[in-house]
C-alpha cells in the first residue's frame, strides 16, 4: 500500500532562476526504508519540505504536482496535519529548538496530540533513553553540545510516533558511535512497528545496507532509484561526486559488479567474497 | 604556534568540559580533532579564538596569552568556522557575508572584492552572490561560513565540523584548498566525526574522550587502534575495517594498499 505518492511534482522557490524540483515521480509503499542522496544543492532538503507541506503552503514559489502523504493531498491540508502522520527533522535541527529544558522539548509534540499526561511522560523518557541522553532533561537547548542538540531532535520525533519518518542529514553531528546507534534505531523501528523511513544522507556507507531503496537526486531531477547495490553499482553514480562506500569502490577496482555480478555494500561481505567464504 | 597548558574549564560546577588539557600544535601542521558528542572539541577550540578564556591554566596563541587579548584582537590571526553555520551568517547576500570581515580589516576596495569572488568560486557560490544566506541549502550555508573564514586569510584556521552536508566531490575540494593553505605555512585545525574524511586527507589527529586529551599521533596509527577508537565513541573507517575483514598483516587506511592486498586474496583463492 502506498502511503507516499509524488506525481510530476516541479517546484521552484520564489525568484529561484531555475526549477528547484523537475518532475518527479515516486512512490513509497508503507513499511518501506528510502534512502536519498545526491550532490550538496540538488534538492533533498526541498523534496523533504515537500512532502510535509512546508512547500508549497509556508514556502510559496511555483508549484506543480501532486503529494499525497498517507492520503492526506498536502496543498489541502495544513501542515500541523500532515505533521501527525509524517514526522520530519530538519537537516539543523537547532534552529528548530525553543523550550527551556531538553525534556519540554521532547514532551512539546506529545502534549499537542492532547495525549494524557503519563503517556506524554512515558514517551519523553522512552526517547531520550533510546538516544542515549536521558541524563541532559534538564539542560537547556542552548547549553549543550551540536551532536547533543541533534539527539534532542530525533527524540522529539520518535515521541510523535508518526507513521512516517523523515530525516534531513540526521547524523550530519552525531560521533560514529552515536550514528550508528540511531541509524540502528531506525532500522528497528522499520523491521518491527512497519515505520516508513524516508532519510536523506551522504554517508552512505552508514545507511545503504539497510535501506530497500536508494534514490540519486541530481539538479532536482530523480536521477536513478532502485535497490541500494544496484544503484551504487551504477556507472552513473561514479560521475557524480556522491559518496560511494570503500567496499564497493574496492570491489569496483577488482571488477566484481560487472564481472562476477556480486555486489557486496559492506566491507564485511566485500571480505566474504574475497575470501571465498559464504556469500 | 598553539600552546595548551594545564587548561580546564567547565560550564556548570563539577562536570568539567575540559580538564588537565596540553596541547602543543606547532607551526604548519593538519591536524584532526576527534572525540565522542560532549568531548570537549568546541569548547577547545573556543579557547584558541579567546571566545572562551581557561578557568584554570594557560592558552597561549604565538606566544600570547589568550587572556590578556580580546576576541577582536585575535580575530585577524584565528579564523574560527562554527559548527552550526547560522551562528555565524547574518549579512543580506552572500557577497556581503564575504565582504564583511574583509571592509571591518579595512582591506581596499578592489582587494576586497578579489577575494570575494576568489572565495565564491573556491566554493561554488558564484551563481548565488545576490541571495540572502538563509535561502542556500544546507551545505552551500556551510561552505559559505567556511568562504566567509577563509577569504580574510588567517594564519590559524579552526574548522568546527566543515564536511557536514558536503558530498564526497566538496569534501575532496576543500581538503585539497586545506592542504593547498597548509602546504603554505598554515595552522589548520578540523573538528570532525566525519573518519572517512580524516582517513582520506589529514595526517595527524588529536583525540578527545570527557575533556581530555587521550592520544596523539599519525592518522594511519590511530585510526586503525580498535581499542583507541572505540574509548571514545568512534568507529573505525571502512578501509581499517576491511584490512581486519581481510585479516591484513597491517591495517591501513591506505585505498591502494588494500586494493592490490585484495586483488592478490582473489588471485589466491581462484587458483
Ligand atoms: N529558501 C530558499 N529559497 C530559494 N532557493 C533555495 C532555498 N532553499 C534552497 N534553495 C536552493 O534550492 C536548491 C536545492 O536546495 P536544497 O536545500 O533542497 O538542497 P539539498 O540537496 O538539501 O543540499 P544540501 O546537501 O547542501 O543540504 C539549491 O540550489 C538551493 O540554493
Ligand atoms: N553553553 C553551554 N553551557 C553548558 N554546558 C555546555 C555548553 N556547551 C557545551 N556544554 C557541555 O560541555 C560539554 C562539552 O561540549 P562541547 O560542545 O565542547 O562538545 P563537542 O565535543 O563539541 O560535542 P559535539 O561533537 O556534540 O559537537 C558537553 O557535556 C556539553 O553538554
Ligand atoms: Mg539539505
Ligand atoms: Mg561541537
Amino acid at each position: 500500500m502506498a502511503i507516499i505518492e509524488v506525481q510530476g511534482l516541479s517546484y521552484s522557490y520564489p525568484d529561484s532562476p531555475k526549477p528547484n524540483i523537475l518532475d518527479v515521480n515516486l512512490t513509497v509503499d508503507e513499511g518501506e526504508f528510502v534512502l536519498i542522496t545526491g550532490p550538496s544543492g540538488c534538492g533533498k532538503t526541498t523534496l523533504c519540505r515537500c512532502l510535509n507541506g512546508l512547500i508549497p503552503n509556508s514556502y510559496g514559489g511555483a508549484f506543480s504536482g501532486r503529494v499525497v502523504v498517507d492520503g492526506l493531498l498536502t496543498t489541502e491540508h495544513p501542515v500541523y496535519e500532515i505533521a501527525q502522520r509524517l514526522g520530519l527533522v530538519f537537516q539543523n535541527p537547532e534552529n528548530e529548538l525553543f523550550c527551556t529544558t531538553v525534556e519540554r522539548e521532547v514532551a512539546f509534540g506529545p502534549e499537542n496530540l492532547a495525549l494524557p499526561r503519563g503517556e506524554v511522560r512515558s514517551r519523553a523518557e522512552e526517547a531520550l533513553g533510546v538516544v542515549g541522553i536521558s541524563h541532559l532533561w534538564d539542560k537547556s537547548p542552548e547549553e549543550i553540545s551540536g551532536g547533543e542538540q541533534q539527539k534532542v531532535a530525533i527524540a522529539a520525533l520518535l515521541a510523535m510516533k508518526p507513521r512516517v519518518l523523515v530525516l534531513d542529514e540526521p547524523t550530519a553531528n552525531l560521533d560514529p558511535l552515536s550514528a550508528r546507534s540511531v541509524l540502528n534505531i531506525l532500522a528497528k523501528l522499520n523491521t518491527e512497528s512497519g515505520v516508513t523511513i524516508i532519510l536523506v544522507e551522504h554517508r552512505l556507507e552508514m545507511v545503504a545496507h539497510m535501506a530497500d531503496r536508494c534514490a540519486v537526486l541530481d539538479d532536482g531531477k530523480l536521477l536513478l532509484i532502485g535497490e541500494p547495490d544496484e544503484v551504487l553499482y551504477s556507472e552513473a553514480v561514479d560521475r557524480m561526486g556522491i559518496g560511494i562506500p570503500k567496499a564497493v569502490k574496492v570491489a569496483k577496482r577488482l571488477s566484481f559488479g560487472s564481472k562476477s555480478g556480486k555486489k557486496p555494500l559492506s566491507s564485511r561481505d566485500l571480505a566474504d567474497i574475497i575470501r571465498g567464504g559464504k556469500q | 604556534m598553539i600552546l595548551f597548558e594545564d587548561v580546564s574549564y567547565s560550564y556548570s560546577p563539577g562536570r568539567y568540559a575540559l580538564e588537565h588539557v596540553n596541547l602543543d600544535i606547532g607551526g604548519a601542521e593538519l591536524v584532526a580533532i576527534l572525540g565522542e558528542n560532549g568531548a570537549g572539541k568546541t569548547t577547545l577550540v573556543k579557547h584558541i579564538n579567546g571566545l572562551l578564556k581557561p578557568q584554570s591554566g594557560r592558552v597561549t596563541v604565538s606566544g600570547a596569552d589568550t587572556k590578556n587579548s580580546t576576541v577582536a584582537a585575535l580575530a585577524r590571526k584565528v579564523g574560527l568556522v562554527f559548527q552550526n553555520p547560522d551562528h555565524q551568517l547574518f549579512a543580506e547576500t552572500v557577497e556581503k557575508e564575504l565582504a564583511f570581515a574583509l571592509v571591518n580589516f579595512a582591506m581596499p576596495p578592489d582587494e576586497v572584492s578579489r577575494r570575494v569572488d576568489w572565495a565564491m568560486k573556491e566554493f561554488e557560490l558564484t551563481q548565488y552572490r545576490d541571495r540572502p544566506p538563509f535561502m542556500l541549502s544546507g551545505g552551500e550555508r556551510k561552505r559559505l561560513a567556511l568562504a566567509s573564514v577563509l577569504c580574510y586569510d588567517p594564519q590559524i584556521l579552526i574548522l568546527d565540523e566543515p564536511t557536514t552536508g558536503q558530498d564526497s566531490r566538496q569534501k575532496i575540494r576543500l581538503a585539497s584548498l586545506l592542504k593547498r593553505l597548509n602546504g603554505e605555512g598554515k595552522t589548520v585545525l578540523v573538528v570532525t566525526h566525519d573518519m572517512e574524511f580524516v582517513a582520506d586527507f589529514i595526517p595527524k589527529v588529536v583525540m578527545l574522550s570527557k575533556g581530555r586529551v587521550i592520544a596523539e599521533g599519525s592518522a594511519e596509527e590511530i585510526l586503525t587502534n580498535r581499542e583507541l577508537l572505540m574509548g571514545a565513541s568512534l568507529l573505525p573507517p571502512q578501509l581499517a575495517e576491511l584490512s581486519w575483514d581481510l585479516a591484513l598483516q597491517r591495517p591501513t587506511i591506505d585505498l591502494e594498499q588494500v586494493v592490490s592486498a585484495a586483488s592478490k586474496l582473489v588471485g589466491g583463492s581462484q587458483r
